[in-house]
């Protein structure tokens, strides 16, 4: 009969989070030999590999090479059984150039692309589940990449969604929050300096909740990067622990 | 493609495993739930045959408290269920908290909302399964919640840890469900046993499933049905009334002839209207005749739009006000509606034989011209029942438990509830709830909700009068209440800062005495340009009524203050309304201000519209302002600013009424109401002054000022008053009345219908004009509040304002808070939100305003009404002087102008011989006998109360003058002692 309450008067989300909580973040670094940087992410249930190679020459015509930096190349795509209804994706969609485009816009930001003039970067991002929050997912997955390729960035690159439901900012939305109407935000943030790197909003807002959004957004962001942080710790320390070996 | 995607997975499984193994590193100062589960469900997809695969996750936590007082280890901030839990009762002697399963909340929630009830535990299971099930119960059951002195808590048990459940293999959601209340009931029991070292506090399960009961028996469980407890319950038997049937029970009441057809299940309900077997629509019962219902199909392109309804077998069972689906009977079937008035008022319980009265019915001539679409409701869709008023029909045998109820509206069957104190109930309005209408009982089987009062007493009529208007009447809930400033409440610097200062200006307020929501005050003064200015400051109600809380939801549902005789039913919280928003002289109020600079022609030369603090100088009545501008002995400011808008209101209203603005009357009256017994003494007509017409004019001014500027400003979503113009016939019982008299009405446009109307005038009868007045009125259509971005004629046709709004009274009308914040966004003092710019939302919202205003509009003429018979209850009979205002085929109406009292005289009489009529729709005219009645003729008629039936009291009118033999009766020479009012009474 009625929709879903997204948020009970208690203060507790569908799946039992609050209005502030994160999903469960889980990440590993390396999980690819032959690539020259990959790392694996869980959001929740939103399950994102990113595979990276370069710098390198660039590939294909000359022309696309710029003198000054590298190029980033993108390319997002979906597995078919990431989403509840398996379905051919064939590469090239509208919706996933568009994510391709959005994921290169944010690694110009932040990846220092001025030590390599005429190179690329490749990013490929691929999301194995879709649980919600799939650009930050790739987002999250391919910094991790990024810095297992030992490519020089500004900063992490955290990003995270954030949606509007009764007066109340949600951070991290689950699919089922992000298809049960209301406004989602995405943000991707360079934690740190707190730049923003990406900023994106398709629906309506009242622009008098779009600070308060923007601020739980952010505040995801840099509680990501802290995990983030941890998991790139930790990998040094088990590689550090074999080289000693 | 699809290689790589296959080799994708296959790493992703791999990488699981190793996941698995790897510890859960802690970060401080991130927030992450503790623990992580998940589950599936599979639904196969319809559409395309495809498999649907949903994964979604679901977090367990520690961090969700008991909500006990007694609990230490629960880092509860504050706790809402008490330690002294007492609720006495046979059954369980020690404290205890209340688990009822979703049953219990969806059936009883009568007696859950009763205050004795308190310190009960609703799982979040619970709610959930009652949002999916009954919405407006669960909004019943949130109020609950939200009331502290009820101490309800809310137990997230499905993000618990310890309470979280899965669903086993073969296990019915239900049954799962069911299972998952036992599993938090036991963790209440176990976690408050240890919490209390094993003391007394214990958890009592409410179920009225058999089965359930018995596994919660056997899981080591206190559980009674709620029945059983509730009977335990000492010193409460009232509230064993308030159970409602269930099913089960029913097969005691009824008989077990079967007596209505059974119903369709909804499933082949909705097959037959697709296929057109079936039409669904609204049931209006009739009014007169139980027997006899109609059907408003409200489907659009379906030739038939109404199906009559005969008998109770055709009825079946359907109420008032219910969405059914009928059948239709094939033409020759088909008959026309009885003009039989039928009560049921069989006397006795049984389930009586109804042929003969079915048998009245069908005698019926039938003449194919008024044949109607005939047919017979196959199943209910949905069900409107509400909580009923009325009054109980003791059973005939003494010491029987069930007894029948007859609702005060007619068109509700009677109920059968059971009940014991039903000595106690006889004379007293109550209202009762329906349960259901099992097909082998005559009656619905309903159970008694509350105890109003007794009959005829003022308060419990006006709380039934409240009731059947739909009047939101309880006092406010403390979460509304929390949202009320905080006293003592002052003036703040921000405020100085962003608002105008106006305390300097010489402001007053006029209004009706009595008034303690003062929304308007006024002022005037002469500028050094020698032009005026001219200010209405109106309290600023949206400065403290912030969008979307419970304050301003709460003032949006009730939408206007509702005035009765004697009474008011606010639509904000007192506090505002009489003190902190109400423009009381001699204190410093928030305002906002709409100031215009004018000549001395009234030619608005500059609007100004600001948010400002005002110090109100004087609050008069409108005798008071009279006298101070008549008596040219007081040259004081207030005196004279009064006297400018004096001067002002006369030119603006000549330009008004010269646009063709209707100047209409209807018969008001005030009561003067005793002090002690606030039993109506006297009756006067409301009398108007000039300083009245001196408030209206400027306050239409305002509303227009600003009903141009919020349009200007948002085109789209502005709120503003229409008023449209009726369709030419609806004159015709105008013009003809005027005719009557050889007078001409024109009603092309409202100006030529207000110069008739002005014209209109005859030569030894002064009252005539009023009369005529009174008749336009009638003809109007209803003004109504829309949304301008919905709609695209604004005309407003009774003031002949191309564009209306209403701003000048935020403190009764929810319509003017919202114009308030839209003229507070359109000049930069407030910021915006999104439903103001909603045109949907809004409209949705207009629609609410109008119901609601139609609603105490109702209230008040129904309370008019009831003061009246009060009024002649005290009187006795006397002898009055009226006016025919209509003509009737069987009677007059008749105006009586000293009360403003409208009545009719019947001619024809059930137990006498009527005499002989002879109608003429044309003058209109009605024969009697010898005697032509006219409109307008004057007649002198005896007044009485006629109380023979104690629920629908009614003022009864005979003719004295013109003497008609047989027809009109004697002057009653003196008062009969009967009669004499009692004094103690």
């Amino acid at each position: 009969m009625a929709g879903l309450e997204l948020l009970s008067d208690q203060g507790y989300r569908l799946d039992g989070r609050k209005a502030s909580e994160l999903r469960k973040v889980q990440a590993r670094t390396s999980v690819f030999a032959q690539a020259d940087g990959s790392a694996y992410l869980e959001q929740g249930n939103t399950k994102a590999l990113a595979v990276v190679y370069g710098p390198h020459e660039t590939r294909g015509s000359r022309s696309k090479s710029l003198h000054d930096r590298a190029v980033i190349n993108c390319q997002y795509s979906m597995a078919t059984f990431s989403t509840a209804e398996r379905k051919r994706r064939p590469h090239g969609d509208r919706k996933s150039s568009e994510m391709s485009l959005h994921l290169k816009q944010t690694f110009e930001a932040a990846v220092l692309t001025e030590l390599y003039p005429r190179s690329q970067i490749d990013i490929y991002v691929k999301i194995l589940q879709a649980d919600g929050g799939n650009y930050s997912a790739c987002v999250n997955a391919a910094t991790l990449a990024l810095v297992d390729a030992g490519i020089p960035m500004r900063d992490y690159v955290c990003a995270c969604t954030a949606g509007f439901v009764e007066d109340t900012p949600l951070a991290d939305l689950c699919h089922a929050e992000e298809s049960g109407g209301g406004t989602s935000l995405a943000l991707a943030l360079l934690p740190r300096s707190g730049n923003i790197a990406l900023l994106q909003m398709d629906a309506r807002l009242h622009q008098d909740h779009l600070d308060a959004l923007i601020e739980a957004a952010m505040t995801a962001c840099k509680g990501l990067s802290k995990v983030l942080d941890g998991v790139v710790r930790q990998h040094l320390e088990e590689v550090s622990v074999l080289i000693r070996d | 493609i699809c290689k790589k995607s296959y080799d994708h997975s296959s790493t992703y499984y791999n990488l699981q495993e190793t996941l698995h193994k790897w510890p859960r590193s802690s970060i401080k100062g991130l927030s992450l739930p503790l623990m992580l589960r998940q589950f599936t469900l599979h639904t196969s997809k319809t559409r395309s045959g495809g498999v649907l695969k949903i994964v979604r996750e679901h977090y367990l936590r520690d961090d969700i408290w008991c909500g006990s007082e007694v609990c230490k280890e629960c880092k509860d901030e504050a706790p809402v269920l008490q330690e002294h839990a007492c609720i006495e009762s046979n059954l369980c002697s020690y404290p205890h908290y209340l688990i009822p399963d979703t049953n219990v909340v969806l059936h009883q929630i009568d007696i859950l909302e009763d205050p004795l009830i308190r310190n009960v535990i609703i799982l979040q299971i619970v709610l959930q399964e009652v949002r999916h099930r009954s919405a407006p119960v669960y909004k019943r059951i949130k109020d609950a919640i939200h009331e502290k002195e009820k101490h309800f808590y809310t137990f997230t048990n499905e993000h618990h840890r310890e309470t979280f459940i899965e669903r086993e293999q073969g296990e019915s959601a239900n049954d799962r469900n069911d299972r998952a209340i036992r599993v938090a009931a036991k963790w209440y029991t176990d976690h408050l046993a240890k919490k209390t070292n094993g003391g007394s506090l214990k958890v009592v399960l409410l179920t009225d499933d058999r089965s359930n009961k018995e596994k919660a028996e056997q899981y080591g469980l206190i559980v009674y049905r709620c029945e059983e407890y509730i009977k335990s319950l000492i010193g409460n038997p009232e509230l064993m009334d308030r159970l409602a049937l269930k099913p089960d029970d029913q097969n005691e009441i009824t008989g077990s002839k079967l007596l209505f057809p059974e119903h369709l299940p909804l499933s082949r309900i909705q097959s037959g209207i697709k296929n057109g077997m079936f039409l669904q629509g609204t049931f209006h019962a009739n009014r007169d005749n139980y027997l006899e219902g109609k059907v408003f199909i409200n489907r659009e392109g379906e030739e038939i739009n109404e199906v009559l309804l005969q008998g109770l077998q055709n009825l079946n069972r359907a109420v008032h006000q219910d969405v059914v689906a009928v059948e239709l009977f094939p033409k020759e079937h088909w008959v026309a509606p009885s003009s039989v008035v039928l009560q049921d008022d069989s006397p006795n319980d049984e389930d009586a034989e109804e042929d003969e009265t079915e048998n009245k019915l069908k005698g019926e001539p039938s003449d194919s011209s008024v044949l109607q679409p005939t047919g017979r409701v196959v199943g209910i869709i949905k069900r409107n029942w509400r909580p009923f008023c009325g009054m109980l029909s003791q059973s005939m045998i003494k010491e029987a438990t069930r007894h029948l109820f007859t609702p005060a509206d007619r068109r509700i069957p009677r109920i059968r509830i059971e009940t014991r104190q039903a000595a106690n109930l006889v004379g007293q309005r109550i209202m009762v709830a329906i349960d259901g209408w099992p097909k082998n009982s005559r009656y619905p089987n309903g159970h008694f909700v509350k105890n109003l009062g007794s009959a005829g007493d003022k308060e419990t009529e006006t709380e039934v009068l409240l009731l059947e208007h739909d009047v939101p009447h309880q006092p406010f809930s403390q979460a509304v209440l929390s949202f009320l400033p905080k006293m003592p409440w002052s003036i703040t610097e921000e405020d100085l800062k962003v608002r105008a200062d106006l305390r300097h200006l010489c402001v007053c307020s006029v209004d009706p005495p009595g008034c303690t929501d003062i929304d308007d005050t006024l002022h005037c003064r002469e500028l050094e340009n020698g032009n005026l200015e001219v200010g209405v400051h109106i309290a600023d109600v949206s400065h403290f009524i912030r969008p979307g809380n419970a304050l301003d939801q709460e003032a949006a549902s009730r939408g206007t203050t509702v005035y009765l005789c004697g009474k008011r039913i606010d639509m904000v919280p007192e506090l505002l309304s009489s003190n902190l928003c109400s423009l009381r002289s001699n204190v410093e109020r928030l305002a906002f201000s709409c100031i215009w600079e004018m000549n001395h022609n009234a030619e608005i030369l500059k609007a100004h519209f600001t948010k400002s603090i005002i110090n109100s100088k004087a609050s008069l009545t409108y005798a008071e302002a009279q006298m101070r501008i008549d008596d040219s002995t007081m040259k004081d400011d207030i005196t004279k600013s009064l006297r400018g808008l004096n001067r002002l209101a006369k030119i603006l209203k000549g330009r008004r009424i010269a646009k063709g603005a209707l100047t209409l009357s209807s018969p008001e009256v005030r009561f003067h109401i005793d002090s002690e017994t606030h039993d109506p003494i006297d009756l006067q007509s409301k009398e108007l002054k000039e300083t009245n017409s001196m408030v209206e004019e400027f306050m239409l001014l305002a509303n227009i000022s600003v009903a141009q500027k919020i349009y200007d400003e948002f085109s789209e979503c502005a709120l503003l008053r229409k008023h449209p113009s009726p369709p030419p016939s609806n004159y015709d019982i105008l013009i003809k009345a005027a005719k009557s008299r050889d007078l001409n009405i024109h009603t092309d446009s409202a100006k030529a219908l207000a110069d008739s109307l002005n014209n209109a005038t005859v030569e030894n009868f002064p009252y005539f004009n009023t009369l005529l007045r009174i008749l336009a009125t009638r003809c109007m259509m209803q003004a109504v509040y829309f949304c301008s971005g919905m709609d695209s004629d604004f005309h407003h046709y009774g003031l002949a304002s191309p564009i209306y709004t209403h701003f000048t009274s935020p403190i009764r009308r929810y319509a003017d808070i919202i114009v308030h914040r839209l003229l507070a966004v359109a000049i930069n003092a407030d910021s915006t939100y999104p439903d103001l710019m909603d045109k949907h939302k809004q409209s949705a919202l207009c629609n609410n305003l109008n119901y609601r205003h139609k609603m105490a509009q109702y209230a008040q003429r129904a309370s008019v009404a009831f003061h009246t018979q009060l009024f002649f209850k005290n009187k006795g009979i006397i002898n009055e002087e009226g006016f025919i205002l209509f003509v009737r085929k069987n009677a007059i109406i008749i105006l009586i102008p000293k009360f403003g009292l409208e009545g009719a005289v019947f001619f024809d009489n059930k137990d006498k011989p009527s005499p002989h009529l002879s109608f003429d729709s044309e003058g209109p005219t009605l024969k009697v006998e010898e005697h032509t009645f006219r409109m307008f003729d004057e007649v002198k008629v005896t007044i009485s109360l006629d109380a023979s039936n104690i629920q629908h009291q009614r003022i009864r009118m005979a003719l004295i003058e013109p003497v008609i033999p047989g027809v009109s009766v004697p002057v009653p020479e003196s008062e009969p002692e009967a009669k004499k009012p009692k004094l103690d009474c």
